[in-house]
């Protein structure tokens, strides 16, 4: 292998190497990567239809109360949006990992922590203006999330220790640490039967975007998805990351840092999803207790999978999982549905859009000219 | 319907914007009705707190011109406030019960400040006078019907050792286990509670094994304070323990296990409440009660349970509800041998103090942190 991958690269400097338009070959594939997944969505929607219609339940209705829950009223958008929101931002927590190859599902971890953090610099911070104390909640909640799933990057790294394992214990350690604090040091003396922090204060509360009931959150995911996306393809950085992705002792002989490549991915990975705890906390709950553990880490993975762990592409996948998030209320509502029939859509768009991965550069006329 | 589908999809690639002209209004057509929206953390067959409340809800089915509304399993999160409103929105609700302690601040108070002309109705007792008039918490004084359960099983339990499986060592639950603990005393002054914390509502693994570990000490009737009870009493009387039940009847789970239970009885008060509201009546806004407001109730006793308990439960039970007994009375001591309440002094169910408990009485074995 390192023969084979290793040799052509090696004549090359790095800088030539590097400059190299990264983005070409996506070009021509590029109606493939929206046909073959809207596909896969229309199968798991005619699946799911199947499935209804075996508990009696007329498959069209199913439809069309899907869509009024998630996109037919402005309501429902709005709805929509809104859970949309956190799934961007603990998305990228998986995405960014992966295009060094590593699989991050500890995601929820690093929005607790994020979430803990920025309680901590707000209670900190009391006296402080709020736009001052949105900004530090914000550096803290980054810092925080980020140093999370780096901790997992560095035992990678240093030690070993598959990433993907150690990212999913550590939730569970964010989660006790999360319930110690809450339920000791930082508890409200007050919060008798919730036990929860001490509230950051109304002043410092982020508002929604106006003229809707959505999060900025909602905004600030969208610009990290855009950051995220031009940092990957777009420069230097992302591309040795990608390298690395590729081939990781082709990376090393090419002369790479992996390991800071590593660090430095994985913290931005975490930094997301600790801004997504964050804005949870500024945005909505206004303090840190159990309700922060609501799954939105592991939503996140997978959105980035059905996302293919493009970070663009994280944010039509958000809004879509969001929008099903949405309707599956409608239809416990209006066909008597339990909340697991959402759970099993989810299943199986998740299950179709990994199957028709075999189906990428089979359809010729797909491809165009490029190919 | 064919329309719906193409749209969606053309939502899906990206030209979203179309649609938000397109708005349908939902509102169902049917004015006279009174839409009633239930909303729950967990499922609503989870034999416990969760079904519950849906048994209230499906006692509103038979009342006329009310309509019910349902979701579960909806976090404590945003998630919260857009079901309720998604439920005013498209459903047209006027009467909405978030029914999870954690739904009230910030979520319910802020969708009650938007839609100041609704009601809205939570379970946890935690309204107080700053909050909006359109919202009203009320809870049960549950700790009443463990106390009789507790009579009970301290009759049966012939190791004298009982166990409980609690979730988090919070006031709520502390007095339960007070109150289970206080009632089996008065059966068998010696006995003991051994208490198990698995630190969250609803851990089945954990409880399961809470379980297990109680019966292989010896311990002979269990029962439990977290969310749904289902694990703790099947594998209970799996292992040949017998039961008290939480939140609902689980007797069905284990007839020939289940001696007693306390049981939350929305069926009676959800009603209630409706037809205050129906009627134009002003809900109130902090609405307490016991066994003789109705809101909690004993299960049925358990074939097994002898003569001489189901006589001492019996009485316990009626004296409770003419409001001659007290079950925190002094002198209380707890399991560390500090006096909690002093002699002389009785603590009443509405008693602020028993709010703020933070102790487990003398015999409970474990510890609150």
């Amino acid at each position: 292998m390192k023969a084979d991958v290793g040799a052509p690269l090696a004549p090359f400097g790095l800088g030539q190497l590097l400059r190299l338009p990264a983005y070409g070959r996506n070009i021509g594939g590029a109606a493939e990567f929206v046909v073959i997944p809207a596909l896969a969505l229309a199968g798991s929607l005619v699946l799911f239809g199947v499935f209804v219609a075996l508990f009696r339940k007329n498959p069209l209705d199913l439809y069309f109360y899907m869509y009024q829950g998630a996109f037919g009223t402005w309501f429902s958008w709005q709805n929509t949006l809104t859970r949309a929101a956190p799934l961007i931002l603990t998305a990228l927590c998986t995405a960014l990992p992966a295009q060094l190859g590593m699989v991050i599902i500890g995601g929820e971890g690093a929005l607790l922590i994020g979430a803990l953090s920025a309680t901590g610099a707000a209670l900190a911070l009391q006296s402080a203006p709020p736009l001052f104390v949105d900004l530090a909640m914000a550096c803290a909640g980054m810092i925080g999330g980020g140093l999370w799933i780096m901790l997992s990057g560095a035992l990678r790294h240093y030690r070993g220790v598959n990433e993907t394992i150690s990212s999913l214990l550590l939730v569970y350690i964010a989660l006790a640490i999360l319930n110690y604090l809450v339920e000791g040091p930082m508890r409200d003396p007050t919060s008798l039967n919730k036990p929860s922090t001490r509230e950051i204060g109304a002043a410092n509360m982020i508002g929604s975007i106006p003229g809707t009931d959505v999060h900025w959150g909602f905004v600030l995911g969208i610009i990290a998805a855009l950051l995220a996306y031009i940092l990957i393809y777009h420069t230097v950085f992302g591309f040795a990351a990608r390298v690395a992705g590729g081939n990781i002792r082709a990376a090393k002989v090419v002369g790479l840092n992996v390991g800071k490549l590593i660090l430095i991915i994985c913290f931005l990975a975490g930094a997301a999803a600790g801004l997504a705890g964050m804005m949870e906390v500024a945005a909505v709950q206004g303090r840190t207790n159990a309700n922060l553990a609501a799954g939105y880490g592991f939503a996140g993975i997978l959105v980035a999978f059905l996302a293919r762990q493009n970070p663009l592409a994280v944010i039509p996948v958000s809004i879509l999982l969001g929008g099903i998030g949405a309707s599956g209320g409608l239809l416990q509502r209006r066909l008597g549905l339990p909340d697991a029939s959402v759970l099993v859509l989810e299943g199986m768009i998740f299950v179709m859009v990994l199957a028709s991965d075999s189906l990428y550069g089979r359809f010729g006329f797909l491809r165009g000219k490029a190919a | 319907m064919n329309f719906d589908r193409i749209s969606r999809r053309r939502v899906l690639q990206g030209t979203a914007a179309l649609t938000f002209g397109a708005a349908l209004p939902l509102r169902p057509a049917t004015a006279a009705e009174t839409t009633v929206g239930f909303v729950y953390v967990g499922s609503r067959d989870d034999y416990g707190y969760n079904q519950a409340h849906a048994a209230g809800a499906a006692a509103l089915k038979s009342m006329p011109g009310i309509k019910i509304v349902e979701e579960e399993k909806v976090p404590e999160t945003d998630a919260v406030e857009k079901t309720m409103e998604s439920m005013i929105n498209l459903d047209g609700a006027t009467l909405l019960f978030p029914t999870s302690f954690g739904y009230y601040n910030p979520h319910m108070i802020k969708i009650a400040q938007k839609f100041p002309k609704l009601r809205f109705q939570h379970c946890g007792g935690l309204w107080s006078e700053k909050d909006p008039k359109n919202a009203g918490s009320y809870f049960g004084y549950i700790d009443e019907a463990q106390h009789v359960s507790g009579v009970v099983a301290g009759y049966m339990s012939k190791s004298g050792k009982l166990g409980f499986v609690a979730a988090k060592p919070i006031p709520q639950v502390l007095r339960n286990i007070n109150a289970f603990t206080m009632g089996a005393k008065l059966a068998n002054p010696k006995i003991t509670t051994q208490v198990i914390f698995t630190g969250d509502w609803s851990m089945p693994v954990k409880e399961a094994e809470a379980t297990n570990s109680l019966i292989d000490q010896g311990i002979d009737v269990v029962t439990c304070h977290v969310d749904g009870p289902k694990t703790v009493v099947e594998n209970a009387a799996a292992c040949g323990a017998m039961v008290c039940g939480y939140h609902v009847n689980q007797a069905v789970l284990a007839p020939q296990a289940y001696l007693s239970g306390a049981e939350w009885n929305w069926e009676v008060l959800y009603p209630r409440f409706v037809k205050m509201f129906t009627a134009g009546e002003t809900i109130p806004n902090f609405y307490r009660g016991g066994l003789k407001e109705e809101i909690v109730k004993v299960s049925p006793y358990g074939s097994m349970v002898s003569a001489e308990a189901r006589k001492h439960a019996d009485e316990v039970k009626s004296a409770l509800i003419s409001g001659s007994y007290v079950i925190f009375k002094g002198p209380v001591a707890d399991n560390k041998g500090n006096t909690v309440i002093a002699g002389g002094i009785s603590r009443g169910q509405t008693d602020p103090e028993l709010e703020k408990m933070n102790y487990l009485v003398d015999g409970v074995i474990g510890a609150t942190s």
